[in-house]
């Protein structure tokens, strides 16, 4: 449903400060497939998401998305089917406004000027009473006032609660202690599984990356050096991960956030 | 002071603080809400004002109020435009349209600095023959300065919950997260500006044919008593509904008329407003930055103190 062809994007082209981010990107995305993305530092993972989301224009390759190419579409555009989390959870709210606010301006729907009803109110709350994070109860709080895991978790509800194409999350438990962290990951697969999406993941914890999802994707100088999936991937542990990634790229997987365990 | 004479006060400064506060709730609109600071106001309050009364002159004084928010609204185009798709940093496009709506403003004039309304028929004297012989006789231009502010912040509590309200409010927020919510900031921008400098024009219009005079300097240091207003507002309604905060925003604007009259009875020459405005936004913005410094600064001599004692 998403195939990257040739996809490359330099940074700062022709200073000294020249960045080859993505160097001929090839990747083809199935309906349904929840892939886990690991790599070293400027490995190019975000970039690939930049690329998906519309941050940016590749100087090369094209972006397909079920069937239109969407190389040059703004991301404001994207974003209605294209869902994006970031590491930091005040990236994806309005601090000053309300849950509730929030939550009325993603699900979007009707015109510029419509007000409101009651009933699409009540179906947020219920959606937000099923996060299992108490929010319910607060849906008149500005959500400035929420913690990192319970704003990130509204960030996803936002993001899907009109179920994307495309899910993209961005290390988005990275920043989070971890029982937020694994409370976030727990509501993520079954917002995943429930609503069926096909989704990308870059993490960091090495675990996670093998037991969530069923494809990896390992990255390094802007190139996918390992994609697996299937039973190929079931028999892998961390170490495996580890060594192939040693194999492929000659060098130690480098990652200042690396978790092994 | 005779009864009388508190009357006629309290009439004007209700009045002329309704009217302001038009330009108060275009800043809550702008400055609150999308967090972008306009220093076109001035020129706009202006052009409001030059608009209306040379429509109004013309003998259409109905048709001055659309006019004249017509005018507000390619003005705050143009700021926006400038701001989104120029490159131009937010405060430097509000001066550079507040410097050509000076040329704008007196061309509109057919090349004089003021229309005097003396003789012309306004809105304000259209109501006056309805309300003429009812008990509410002499208070017609309390009446329409209160009408309109009512519309305004009706109109304008409603605009903040559609949609495309909530968008412009995120816009101010935070912006990144607007794309997110595919809606293009550029977008919430223009409407926002556009629909602050109307009201902006709006205020213009009606002070010009209340005062029954548009003079190219009327609108000079508005940006600045109308910011003074709105954190006087802000600081009786801090937080709240979003209809609340707008009435917070009138309020301020007449309690700041109803201070500066009462000045004025106690011989401060008028002249002094808006030094005594620009006095007052500097305390009411810097107030939370040293109510969060302040306990810093007091530790620092604290520690230096017991340094001294050792």
């Amino acid at each position: 449903m998403l195939e990257l062809i040739n996809v490359s994007k330099t940074f700062n082209a022709g200073t000294v400060n020249e960045k080859k981010a993505l160097s001929d990107i090839n990747l083809s995305v199935k309906d349904g497939d929840f892939i886990t993305i690991i790599g070293s530092n400027g490995a190019g993972k975000s970039t690939l998401f930049g690329a998906v989301s519309g941050a940016f224009i590749p100087d090369t390759g094209r972006i397909v998305l079920d069937g239109n190419d969407i190389t040059r579409t703004p991301d404001y555009k994207r974003a209605s089917y294209i869902g994006r989390l970031f590491q930091d959870p005040k990236t994806g709210t309005a601090p000053s406004m309300t849950v509730e606010e929030n939550l009325l301006l993603a699900a979007g729907g009707g015109r510029y000027l419509s007000l409101p009803k009651k009933a699409a109110r009540e179906r947020l709350r219920q959606r937000v009473a099923s996060l299992g994070l108490g929010l319910e109860d607060r849906m008149k709080t500005p959500v400035g006032l929420l913690s990192g895991g319970q704003r990130q978790a509204l960030t996803l509800l936002m993001a899907t609660v009109n179920p994307p194409k495309l899910l993209l999350l961005d290390e988005h438990t990275a920043a989070l202690d971890p029982a937020a962290a694994e409370k976030i990951l727990e509501v993520t697969e079954r917002t995943v599984k429930e609503e069926g999406l096909t989704c990308l993941m870059i993490t960091h914890n090495m675990s996670s990356a093998l037991a969530l999802g069923n494809r990896t994707v390992m990255m390094r100088d802007g190139r996918i050096i390992l994609d697996t999936e299937g039973e190929e991937r079931a028999g892998l542990s961390v170490a495996d991960l580890l060594s192939r990634f040693r194999e492929a790229s000659g060098e130690e997987l480098d990652n200042d956030r690396m978790l092994l365990s | 002071m005779t009864i009388q004479n508190i009357l006629t006060t309290v009439q004007s400064v209700t009045e002329l603080g309704l009217i302001g506060s038009l330009t108060v709730l275009a800043l809550f609109l702008s400055y609150s809400m999308l967090n972008v600071c306009d220093l076109s106001t001035d020129g706009c309050f202006t052009l409001g004002a030059a608009v209306g009364a040379a429509v109004a002159f013309s003998g259409h004084p109905w048709l001055s109020i659309p006019a004249a928010m017509a005018a507000g609204v390619c003005s705050g185009f143009i700021t926006a435009f400038l701001q989104t798709r120029m490159g131009i940093n937010s405060l430097l496009a509000g001066i550079i349209v507040n410097t050509g709506l000076y040329s704008v403003n007196i061309a509109v004039m057919s090349g004089k600095s003021l229309i005097n309304l003396n003789a012309a028929e306004t809105v304000f004297t259209k109501l006056k023959r309805v309300f003429d012989g009812t008990f509410l006789a002499g208070w017609h231009r309390v009446a329409v300065a209160l009408a309109a502010v009512v519309i305004v912040v009706l109109l304008l509590t409603l605009f903040l919950k559609t949609r495309l309200g909530l968008a412009i409010r995120a816009t101010g927020d935070n912006p990144e997260m607007v794309r997110y919510s595919s809606v293009n900031p550029v977008f919430t921008v223009t409407v926002g500006l556009c629909a602050a400098n109307a009201v902006t024009a709006l205020s213009g219009c009606l002070m010009a044919q209340s005062q029954k005079l548009a003079d190219i300097n009327m609108g000079q240091g508005m940006v600045t008593v109308a910011l003074a207003s709105l954190l006087i507002g802000g600081t009786l309604f801090r937080r709240g509904a979003i209809g609340l905060r707008a009435v917070g925003a009138v309020v301020g604007a007449i309690v700041f008329r109803a201070v500066y009259a009462l000045a004025l009875r106690l011989e401060m020459p008028a002249y002094m407003l808006k030094l005594v405005s620009a006095v007052i936004v500097i305390i009411a913005i810097s107030a939370p930055y040293f109510r969060k410094k302040l306990p810093e600064f007091f530790k620092r001599t604290g520690r230096r103190k017991e340094g001294g004692d050792a």
